[in-house]
């Protein structure tokens, strides 16, 4: 007993000293076993979790059935066709739907700070927030990203892309990034909920509230939102700034090419924010009390 | 919760029950119903639920900038639409733009999302509560529904009035023309907020059956937000869609009361619309009490 309380501990120590790049690869670690023990206890329930998953794929498509509607009534939104809204609302809804399942428990951490619950994960021995990312990790939640990949591979086969490639290698770091960005939203914004608790609804103003802005054509809104994007809350770099590169399509703003690019840093500049806001948010939390 | 002091611990059981506490609005025995005792009961119910809503100011503030800022969004691709077909639908571009704020002040206080006491419920169902809350002596789907009027009246002053204050500030809006016309919104909004009880109420009782209704209401939550015309309104759908849309009774939670708002609806056709949400209330309502009768006796079956 003691010889087994010795070793489960024995590595905790270390994991403190380790470069960054090691705790990093913990956390992710940490958030795959949580993940896992997730996954295994609705496994449990299969057909339902079969069922349910289904129902919400079909059931998605309603929401760019709306945008098919619009477009029976027009030809052009904000001077864009159907295909090219396809591969804008593709991208958007697959970068944070996939960020969703990752990392969307996050936006708990109120109700787990009111209820006393976030000290559990503080004393586990494993970083807090990959516990609470994982926390009820659902893989339900891949019905969203797997309508939108469905919905960008039809634009893509009805879009006349030019393929070059940089635009070919531009396609997965659009995703990968995108991903990330949305990423540091959910955690940038429910880190507000260490010195805000009820703020939860807040965040939603920036995640599905940003990705309904990027289903859309930056030209459809106001050259302050669209500025706001790229200088501010960085959700241009998901989608619009690569889509305007890949379909060959003139930026509103006149912004250099080289912005066109910038998605990976855009992406690493947003996770350095959350996670000092993260932390932050931590140094500032007192407890519940106990 | 809440009900603490309007409950008493229930007397049925082995164990003799603890005094009642003393209740200046005495509720209604099971078999001496008083319907004035009654109405006051459901009152304080729905009071009591306005009160606690009340108390999340900071929620309520970060809501209600939610609520704006997918006003702001949804009203720019909404003109951009308008901009390319004027008069699409019946609406201008000044009505369309009051359609999205009139819709994002009415998304919370009808619930299109779902929510409200059906966040309640589904805590009961995880803790056994409800098998409590089905043999007090106040009814079942009297008292959510009494907590979910409390909740909208709520929502609708502080999710729903600062949006479209915004929103009249930023873009060019139409109130209505007749005064009358405030009333009538506030009746179709009553009404709205019925019918979307009666939906919810069906959707949480799945969990007597499954245990957790979480799927259910993902999958009703899409739904609604399409048939409600909270996302585009539903004059713009085409042939059978359109056709059926209107029927459904997810049209009662934000066309109607945009109709109204919009005096797209006057006289008789007024009439009919308000009509078309009360038939759905009734409809709803009783099979709500269907499903509650099945539900009650499965619990019985399983024991309590």
């Amino acid at each position: 007993m003691a010889d087994q309380a010795v070793v489960t501990r024995a590595p905790l120590p270390a994991v403190t000293r380790e470069s960054p790049a090691a705790r990093v690869a913990w956390a992710v670690r940490s958030w795959w076993l949580a993940a896992a023990m997730w996954t295994r206890a609705i496994m449990s329930y299969r057909a339902s979790f079969v069922m349910m998953l289904c129902a919400n794929v079909v059931v998605t498509f309603l929401d760019f059935v709306v945008v098919i509607l619009m477009f029976r009534h027009t030809d052009t939104l904000g001077g864009w066709t159907l295909p090219e809204l396809g591969f804008l609302y593709g991208t958007s809804a697959l970068a944070l739907g996939l960020a969703n399942l990752f990392v969307g428990s996050v936006d708990a951490l109120g109700e787990r700070i009111r209820t006393g619950t976030l000290d559990i994960m503080l004393v586990r021995p494993a970083p807090a927030l990959a516990q609470l990312c994982a926390e009820r990790f659902s893989l339900r939640r891949l019905g969203r990203p797997a309508q939108a990949a469905a919905v960008l591979l039809w634009s893509l086969t009805a879009l006349d892309v030019h393929w070059t490639w940089d635009r070919v290698l531009l396609l997965p770091v659009l995703v990968v990034c995108g991903t990330l960005i949305f990423a540091a939203v959910f955690i940038g914004f429910a880190s507000l909920q260490f010195w805000w608790g009820e703020a939860k609804e807040i965040q939603n103003s920036f995640t599905y509230g940003g990705a309904t802005v990027l289903q859309y054509p930056p030209t459809v809104f106001a050259k302050e939102l669209v500025a706001g994007t790229v200088f501010g809350i960085p959700l241009a770099f998901v989608n619009w700034l690569p889509a305007l590169r890949i379909l060959d399509r003139p930026d509103p703003l006149g912004l250099p090419t080289a912005f066109q690019y910038a998605s990976p840093l855009a992406a690493a500049l947003a996770l350095a924010v959350a996670g000092l806001a993260w932390r932050a948010g931590l140094r500032a939390y007192r407890g519940a009390g106990g | 919760m809440q009900n603490a002091g309007l409950h008493p611990p229930d007397p049925v059981g082995d164990t003799p029950a603890p005094p009642r506490p003393r209740r200046p609005d005495a509720a209604p025995g099971r078999f001496a119903p008083d319907l004035l005792a009654a109405l006051r009961l459901y009152a304080a119910v729905a009071r009591g639920a306005f009160r606690r809503f009340a108390t999340y100011r900071a929620a309520s503030l970060a809501g209600a900038f939610t609520n704006t800022v997918f006003g702001l969004i949804l009203a720019s691709t909404f003109l951009a639409l308008w901009h390319a077909r004027p008069g699409l639908g019946g609406y201008d571009e000044v009505t369309a733009v009051t359609y999205i704020w009139v819709s994002q002040g009415l998304l919370v206080t009808v619930a299109v999302m779902g929510g409200g006491f059906q966040d309640d419920v589904q805590e009961r169902f995880r803790s056994g509560d409800i098998a409590i809350d089905l043999y007090r002596p106040v009814d079942f789907q009297g008292w959510w529904l009494a907590t979910d009027l409390g909740r909208a009246a709520f929502h609708l002053l502080a999710r729903g009035v600062p949006p479209m204050l915004v929103g009249s500030l930023v873009f060019r809006v139409r109130l209505p023309e007749h005064p009358l016309t405030w009333v009538y919104f506030l009746l179709a909004t009553v009404l709205a907020v019925v019918v979307s009880f009666g939906v919810r109420f069906l959707v949480s009782l799945t969990g007597f059956w499954l245990q957790d209704s979480e799927g259910v209401r993902s999958v009703t939550l899409v739904v609604s937000m399409f048939f409600s015309g909270m996302l585009l309104p539903l004059a713009l759908f085409p042939g059978l869609l359109g056709d059926l849309a209107p029927l459904l009774p997810w049209a009662a939670l934000v066309k109607v009361p945009t109709d109204v708002f919009l005096e797209r609806v006057t006289g008789p056709g007024l009439l009919g619309a308000l009509g078309f949400q009360l038939g759905w209330a009734v409809v709803l309502l009783a099979a709500g009490r269907l499903v509650q009768l099945l539900a009650t006796r499965k619990v019985v079956v399983q024991g309590g």
